[in-house]
């Protein structure tokens, strides 16, 4: 197995040195001997990092839920549940390399899936919802995953094109599934416990829109992690190597159909988790929520966030989420009618998105990552010079 | 796994740390208090309201397919609250209308109607627009029981169902009884026909089609479904045709309607067409055509000339009526670029009605006191509409009846007297005899 983390590295910093993989395999050579304390050590094991990562962005959720509106908590799950699928997505485009535009399909599925769970009882628990919804996505994106294995490039774009067109049909044919008006659903109530625990903790009561916010963080937060992880194991460095060289990738003994399946399944399964919150948030899984363009504005969010890097998902999420409305706002606020104003977000998107594409080519985070490459390169550089230096 | 201990456990010495710190702050727990929305006292719910304005919004689509011809609906609507405003407003309060796009997409509308209530604070929704866009948001009023006032659509889901939904209310006439007077006029006028349905797949073509079954059931020869959103509709017309139709009755929207004129023309089908009112906007639909058609046919080529429709609100084709005299006043006031169409005065229109709600809450308005107003004074509101509203206690729904008309170029004739009637089969069709289609605005053009 070394064999294939050898191939891997190598083709990786040929690459674009996108996230963390060159950094911390260097600094394991680098920095080994040297005395550290007992955070360096730590950092060094990409498990606890993650780990200790997680904890801390859970305290900054609960500051964020907690100091914040009730709208805004709204608006946060909206956030966490787009986060949540362009993480499945960058493992799927990012990491893997499989272009798929059709995302906004294993969504509905999700969605869909907690629907038809709630729409007549309340009653069943969150958690349930949620792991349905993750497993009928799973069953779908098997099927899907396994056709699109046998496909290449171009060719899976153009079928999960089909895929994400065709989705928005099924309910119309289905009719059990609500047509073009849909599934309403309500949110499960929150259990006591839950309040109770909020309450004791914090001493405020636990809004519909807080528990949503905390439930969708909560559930990113174990998504990022678990494909973070998978990321920097033996696992993702396989996918990383079928997206670099298909040929090189397969001399060495990977199974390209067998990852791209896996790599395919675990990101569709983001994406009906992400689905199931946002039909729980806006209370409906029609065919209206998953229109093509949701699949193409996914894409769009991680190629601005940095393709590849799971961080660039979050930052690409949160661009889709609050741009357009603050570009209206900001164009209310200018004195346009609200025709001209609502006219204006679309616009400020795209013109972002054309001024990521030109100044930072591998999106915002991946342009942070490169620099701190850099950085490091040249320290490390420095500091070879000047040891060479003086023991000369 | 030797170096990750330590670490896991101060990371959970951290957590357990900061569990206890934030522990310290809580006290006893307060029993009962939660369900109240807003700044609500034992007198009612006053969010929005202040001492000199009054605050509501609504969700359009003023982006996107389903724009054209809807975002003008909030021009009207702006210019009529503007006049008011500028006479001194409702009770000594202006009214702020906030206007948000949702592009016809039930997720967008959940947003903005979130916004509206829990971050713009709104007293209500006015006019919000569409039947699964406001589908997605209508029990959220209710749960938040926020006055969602005169649905711009025709659903017979806002009104026939007051207990489940006491804070909402239609405004125009809901398909089912638009229905069943095209039908009986059909029965009436067209006994021989072979009648042929082209329905869009939601609640406008099937509350549409309930109606017109009820008197047309045993002539109608095929139906043709159609979905929002394909703009194919070659096989639902040459299903009609060859099924041998010669009269079709269409409940579709505008772009519908000029796409099956644009695909009969091609296909050299001539039934008597019959559109619902929401689909027969001549102005737009010539528009629709000349655009569909790349110029082939001219939006003035009188494409629906002789097509049959309905009419609940006088409209730009009766521009010596008294009210859209008032319409053109306003417009010419206040309103913003372009001409009156008949969607700014349908805008207009429902503007008036909210000023005559807001005037029957009262000095002190609340939002269960607007819901009572209208409940209890809804009904003898005079207003543009044809006929009554049907606003009572056990029904919230809108405008009562509508007139037969024929569409010749901009201008119509009348076909029948107005109609008026109400859901299901036993609920008879009758002339309208409240005089309410022959009144005229108030001098000032402010309800009173």
């Amino acid at each position: 197995m070394s064999q294939d983390i050898t191939t891997q590295s190598s083709a990786t910093s040929s690459d674009d040195a996108t996230e963390g993989t060159a950094a911390t395999g260097q600094s394991d050579q680098g920095m080994g001997d040297r005395a550290r304390g007992l955070w360096g050590r730590a950092m060094d094991s990409n498990g606890t990092r993650h780990l200790v990562f997680a904890l801390a962005a859970f305290i900054a959720v609960v500051l964020v839920i907690e100091t914040t509106s009730d709208f805004a908590s709204f608006e946060f799950t909206r956030f966490g549940y787009y986060a949540i699928a362009a993480g499945g997505l960058t493992v799927l485009t990012g990491i893997n390399g499989q272009l798929s535009l059709g995302h906004g399909a294993f969504m509905a599925v999700g969605a869909y899936t907690a629907a038809l769970l709630l729409t007549d009882d309340r009653g069943t628990p969150l958690l349930v919802v949620l792991v349905a919804a993750v497993l009928t996505t799973l069953v779908v994106g098997v099927l899907v995953g396994i056709a699109a294995a046998r496909l290449s490039g171009p060719y899976i774009a153009g079928a999960t094109l089909a895929l994400a067109i065709a989705a928005t049909q099924v309910p119309l044919a289905v009719r059990s599934l609500g047509g073009e008006q849909g599934l309403t659903l309500s949110t499960p109530d929150i259990p006591t416990w839950v309040a109770d625990v909020h309450f004791f903790i914090l001493g405020t009561e636990l809004g519909t829109n807080q528990y949503l916010a905390y439930m969708t963080w909560i559930v990113l937060i174990i998504v990022f992690v678990l494909l973070a992880n998978l990321k920097s194991s033996r696992v993702g460095r396989r996918w990383a190597a079928i997206r670099d060289d298909e040929v090189a990738a397969e001399l060495v003994g990977i199974d390209l159909g067998r990852d791209r399946v896996i790599a395919f399944v675990v990101s569709t399964g983001a994406a009906g988790v992400a689905g199931a919150f946002l039909a729980l948030a806006t209370g409906l899984a029609a065919p209206g929520n998953f229109r093509l363009d949701l699949s193409l504005l996914l894409l769009t969010a991680i190629v601005l966030g940095g393709l590849g890097t799971l961080s660039g998902a979050i930052i690409g999420a949160a661009l889709l989420t609050y741009l357009p409305g603050y570009a209206s706002d900001a164009g209310a606020a200018l004195g346009l009618n609200s025709l001209k104003a609502a006219e204006i977000a679309p616009l400020v998107f795209g013109a972002v998105m054309v001024l990521v594409i030109l100044l930072t080519p591998a999106g915002l985070m991946g342009e942070v990552l490169k620099r701190r490459a850099i950085r490091r390169a040249k320290k490390r550089a420095a500091a070879q010079q000047s040891a060479s230096a003086s023991s000369a | 796994m030797k170096r990750t201990t330590r670490p896991t456990m101060v990371a959970a010495g951290l957590l357990a740390g900061s569990l206890m710190l934030s522990a310290c702050g809580a006290g006893g727990r307060e029993e009962g208090s939660g369900s109240g929305s807003g700044s609500g006292d034992s007198a009612g719910d006053t969010t929005g309201v202040t001492d000199s304005t009054i605050k509501i919004g609504t969700h359009m689509p003023l982006t996107g397919v389903a724009a054209p011809g809807y975002s003008e609906i909030n021009t009207g609507s702006r210019a009529y609250f503007d006049f008011v405003n500028e006479s001194g407003g409702i009770n000594g309060r202006t009214i702020e209308y906030l206007v948000e796009d949702d592009a016809y997409n039930p997720t967008n509308t959940t947003n903005v109607v979130r916004q509206f209530v829990q971050q713009d604070q709104v007293f209500g929704i006015m006019g919000g627009l569409g039947t699964p866009t406001h589908g997605a948001v209508v029990d959220f009023l209710n749960d938040q029981e926020v006055p969602d006032l005169f649905v711009s659509s025709g659903s017979i889901a806002w009104g026939d169902d007051p207990q489940a939904k006491p804070f909402t209310f239609g405004w125009q006439p809901d398909y089912e009884i638009e229905g069943k007077i095209i039908g009986q006029y059909v029965a009436e006028n067209f006994p021989d026909a072979k009648v042929g349905l082209f329905l869009q797949d939601d609640d406008l073509g099937a509350d549409g089609e309930l109606g017109l079954r009820q008197f047309i059931d045993g002539q109608i020869v095929s139906v043709a479904r159609y979905t929002s959103g394909n703009t194919d509709v070659a096989p639902q017309i040459t299903k009609l045709q060859s099924a041998g139709a010669d009269l079709v009755i269409g409940f579709n929207t505008p772009s519908y309607t000029a796409l099956s004129q644009l695909v009969s023309l091609q296909t050299q089908f001539d039934p008597q067409w019959i559109y619902t009112n929401v689909g027969s906007d001549p102005a737009l639909v010539g528009n629709l055509l000349a655009n569909f058609s790349e110029g082939a046919v001219g939006p003035d080529s009188g494409a629906l000339d002789g097509v049959l429709t309905t009419a609940y609100i006088p409209g730009i084709d009766t521009p010596n009526d008294p009210w859209v005299q008032l319409w053109q006043k306003v417009w010419d006031e206040h309103g913003g670029e372009g001409e009156l169409t008949n969607y700014r005065i349908y805008g207009m229109s429902q503007a008036y009605t909210f000023v005559q709600a807001l005037l029957a809450a009262g000095e002190d308005v609340t939002r269960e006191g607007i819901v009572a107003a209208i409940e209890e004074n809804g009904a003898d509101f005079a207003g543009p509409n044809l006929a009554p509203y049907r606003y009572s206690k056990d029904s919230h729904l809108g405008i009562g009846g509508m007139r037969m008309i024929e569409l010749q170029g901009l201008e119509s004739n009348e076909l029948t007297p107005v109609l008026t009637t109400d859901l299901g089969e036993d609920a008879p069709i009758d002339a309208d005899a409240s005089e309410q289609a022959n009144d005229a605005p108030p001098s000032n053009g402010i309800p009173e």
